[in-house]
């Protein structure tokens, strides 16, 4: 369970005003708002990389809002995807364990279960450089779940796609949230991938949320 | 006759614009080749004036193979010093917003545009300034046993004081072309800001890294004049290539002046395109 009471963060001019939400876990929230509206913002604050000014966010039942960011078990998945140059994929997808000083059987499993699931197997030997749009994005989501995140926290993964492969990551998103039981917040601006994937929808307006609706 | 027929068109205007490339490209060339003029023919004038000879019986006498060997080691250790600061600092001014960062980064640029001699003054004066009954030199000097001044930790410190500054600019830039959010995801993924650095911003910087420690020990190289304030131009103790230049001078042995300073451009050189190769190869 994650949720989020009556948070305010101030940036310079912009700021978001007294939001609370709350999601289930296992459940696929999913945060519209037009550009500028201050989802990413929202997504920062959750996971620890923007200071809040006021109200809590709470994860697994511990409030965590002034927790440093390595601490909250929040994973995240930046619009840019911010992926390592200078890692491979299956660096990529060790990284959060070896820093955890998990052992290395462990670490081996994971990442080729994960990278299974990803359908990345193939590519785990290569650099991030010459890869597609969709395999950098199976990518990130790999290196955010690999250390099993209560929440992860996705800013607009679809949105650089073309429509086949956008396709192919719906399938995949629900998938994941299906096998790692994963509580997500998904942002988006995009009404078909709201449809497709939300068990919740919250709507943001010029910093403030201006609806919840329970889709299904 | 309508208006579009009074425009030339494209294909009548073809020879006066060649004859406008021509004097574009001529103009721009003799501006800036003249500069290029300049170096040749100065480079041309040292190696037309030396010999072999000269450079045979420089190379061969004791105090500038010692020169040689105290520029090598001095530069050496001054860049290795001026990464060793210019790295976190760099980095520092690159990532965070800290009170008084304006003022660093002016103070950074002060070695650069000061001139060298006044560097040299300064220093001297710091470390034998009195206070009260201490002095900085008296108990470097006394008390730990490492005298700075005169000596070559001075020489060391001099050529560090300028190379370094260069190295945190050039450091500053290299973190400014990072991307900050790789290392903010890191943090996610359970770094600390150490964990951050040096597995994801660090590796990503090290051909800034090459960069800077090149420009620093170019630098190094040409340092004189705070070495000849703070650290003196002794034969056989502090004397590196550029004092080496100026003692052969003035003694009027122009020939081993000349010919210690080609060794000085074979070594720029060398390093120059250490510093091309490096930003020749594609980044990836």
């Amino acid at each position: 369970m994650m949720s989020v009471e009556h948070l305010t963060v101030r940036a310079g001019t912009f700021s978001l005003s007294d939001i609370s939400f709350r999601i289930e876990t296992g459940q696929y929230a999913v945060l519209m708002g037009r550009t500028g509206c201050g989802k990413t913002s929202l997504l920062e604050a959750v996971c620890g990389l923007r200071r809040v000014t006021a109200g809590r966010i709470v994860c697994r039942g511990d409030d965590v809002t002034h927790w440093d960011p390595a601490d909250r078990h929040v994973g995240y998945v930046p619009q840019d995807l911010a992926l390592f140059p200078t890692f491979s994929v299956r660096e990529h997808l060790e990284f959060a364990l070896r820093i955890r000083r998990a052992a290395t059987a462990l670490i081996k499993q994971r990442v080729d279960d994960l990278a299974e699931l990803l359908g990345i197997t193939g590519l785990l030997s290569r650099t991030i450089a010459g890869l597609s749009g969709g395999e950098r994005q199976r990518v990130a989501l790999g290196r955010a779940l690999s250390f099993e995140p209560s929440v992860l926290l996705l800013d607009e993964p679809l949105s650089a796609l073309d429509d086949a492969t956008r396709n192919d990551l719906y399938s995949l998103l629900k998938k994941l949230q299906v096998r790692t039981g994963v509580t997500t917040l998904h942002v988006t601006h995009n009404r078909e991938e709201a449809a497709v994937l939300a068990d919740r929808l919250f709507v943001l307006d010029a910093g403030q949320l201006v609806e919840q609706t329970a889709v299904k | 006759m309508s208006r579009m027929d009074s425009v030339p068109t494209t294909h009548s205007r073809l020879p006066r614009r060649r004859v406008s490339d021509a004097v574009f490209f001529g103009t721009m060339s003799l501006l800036g080749g003249s500069y290029v003029l300049l170096i040749v023919a100065m480079l041309g004038a040292d190696a037309y004036y030396t010999t072999p000879g000269h450079i045979r019986d420089a190379l061969l006498k004791p105090e500038i193979q010692y020169a040689i060997r105290l520029t090598l080691v001095s530069c050496s250790i001054s860049a290795i010093l001026s990464i060793w600061v210019a790295t976190p600092l760099g980095y520092l001014l690159s990532r965070y917003r800290f009170p008084g960062r304006w003022l660093v980064d002016t103070l950074i640029d002060i070695p650069i545009v000061l001139p060298p001699l006044v560097l040299g003054l300064s220093l001297l004066i710091l470390f034998h300034l009195r206070f009260g009954d201490f002095r900085l030199e008296d108990w470097l000097r006394k008390d730990v046993g490492f005298p700075v001044t005169y000596a070559v930790p001075g020489v060391i410190l001099a050529q560090f004081s300028v190379a370094c500054a260069f190295a945190v600019r050039t450091m500053r830039s290299t973190f400014d072309e990072i991307d900050p959010r790789a290392e903010a995801v890191a943090r996610t993924l359970g770094c600390s800001r150490w964990q951050a650095f040096f597995y994801v911003a660090f590796p990503q910087a090290w051909r800034g890294i090459v960069t800077a420690l090149t420009i620093a020990w170019a630098r190094s190289l040409g340092e004189f004049g705070p070495i000849l304030v703070f650290a003196g131009a002794t034969r056989g103790q502090t004397e590196v290539l550029s004092t080496t230049v100026f003692l052969e001078l003035s003694v009027g042995n122009l020939e081993a002046s000349v010919a210690v300073s080609l060794l000085m451009v074979a070594m720029a050189v060398i390093v120059l395109v250490v510093l091309r190769a490096l930003h020749a190869e594609p980044r990836s």
